[in-house]
């Protein structure tokens, strides 16, 4: 069985409240040296059998899709062995 | 005038909403966002509310949901809809209107009475406005920041597709204070504050919402 793994992550011109939100909690915590934190989704698709080429094209369709929103986010795709 | 109101599992506002079309002398018809029919209406609102939870972003889910398909289509054939809040996610999420709705930049819901300035008054649901006028509606949002590229934003501003501005303060972060904005034609609206919420003096702040179901209404029948 294979996996394919989407990473969204808002574009990095779009701001970001709940990384900041973590940022400072982070802070508040004391955890020192943090520049900045953007917070992403990380979905992982289980595929039955192999990850063909026809059938990652198609996660590929759906990561544009419905797993995230070009306006604003964009996406990494893999296939895990 | 029949106009639909559909309702998402996680609608809030669809009630509201089919109470203000009828204040404003139309026919509310309920809509079930698993049917694939429109069942003949003029119009179609998109009320508030988290659908589907607002799981994966809000309207991401509802966009696909089979109500959607012929919504599109009469959408692209010149029906006017109107996106409210949740309503105008779901309508950016199906890229018929530009744009995203993402959090608020000060990271908390808001709820209060707004004041927006109507600065077009030539769609479908804005026509029984004047153009810069003043109006109080409630707001009520935890994800109604507007946001889109610079092109984007320079291009509704040129051709005067921002509807509605807020006014005194920018309540959740949207750029360029855009509250509301319409599609090239003018029949697809969305707006992040309330109008349905807007229609009596009893429960409102005023009825300065009023006008949007009234100017469909006036649409209509002089289509």
């Amino acid at each position: 069985m294979a996996r394919v793994v989407v990473d969204v992550m808002l574009k990095p011109e779009i701001l970001d409240p709940q990384g900041k939100a973590v940022h400072g909690a982070l802070d508040r915590l004391g955890f020192d040296g943090v520049a900045s934190v953007r917070q992403g989704k990380r979905f992982e698709i289980e595929l039955d059998g192999t990850a063909t080429p026809e059938r990652v094209a198609e996660i590929e369709r759906a990561a544009s899709t419905l797993l995230s929103n070009p306006v604003i986010e964009d996406f990494a795709l893999r296939v895990e062995p | 005038m029949t106009i639909g109101v559909v309702t998402f599992p996680g609608s809030l506002d669809d009630g509201d909403a089919a109470r203000a079309v009828r204040v404003a002398g139309g026919d509310a018809v309920r809509l079930w966002h698993g049917d694939a029919d429109l069942r003949g209406v003029d119009a179609v609102v998109l009320p508030g509310g988290f659908s589907y939870g607002d799981y994966l972003r809000c309207g991401a889910i509802a966009r696909f949901a089979p109500i959607m398909e012929p919504l599109i289509r009469a959408a692209h054939g010149g029906m006017p809809v109107l996106g409210i809040c949740n309503g105008f996610q779901v309508l950016c999420e199906a890229h018929l209107l530009p744009g995203a709705l993402v959090r608020n930049d000060h990271r908390k819901f808001v709820c209060r009475d707004q004041r927006l300035r109507i600065e077009n008054a030539s769609t479908a649901w804005t026509s029984s406005y004047q153009k810069d006028q003043e109006i109080v509606i409630p707001l009520k949002n935890g994800e109604g920041g507007y946001v889109a590229d610079e092109a984007t934003l320079d291009r509704l501003e040129t051709d005067g597709r921002v509807v509605a501005r807020y006014l005194d303060v920018n309540p959740n972060g949207s750029y360029r204070d855009i509250a509301g904005v319409t599609n090239e034609r003018g029949n697809v609206v969305g707006l992040m504050p309330h109008p349905e919420h807007a229609v009596e003096e009893l429960t409102g702040p005023g009825t300065d919402g009023l006008g949007f179901f009234a100017s469909v209404l006036e649409s209509l029948v002089a289509a």
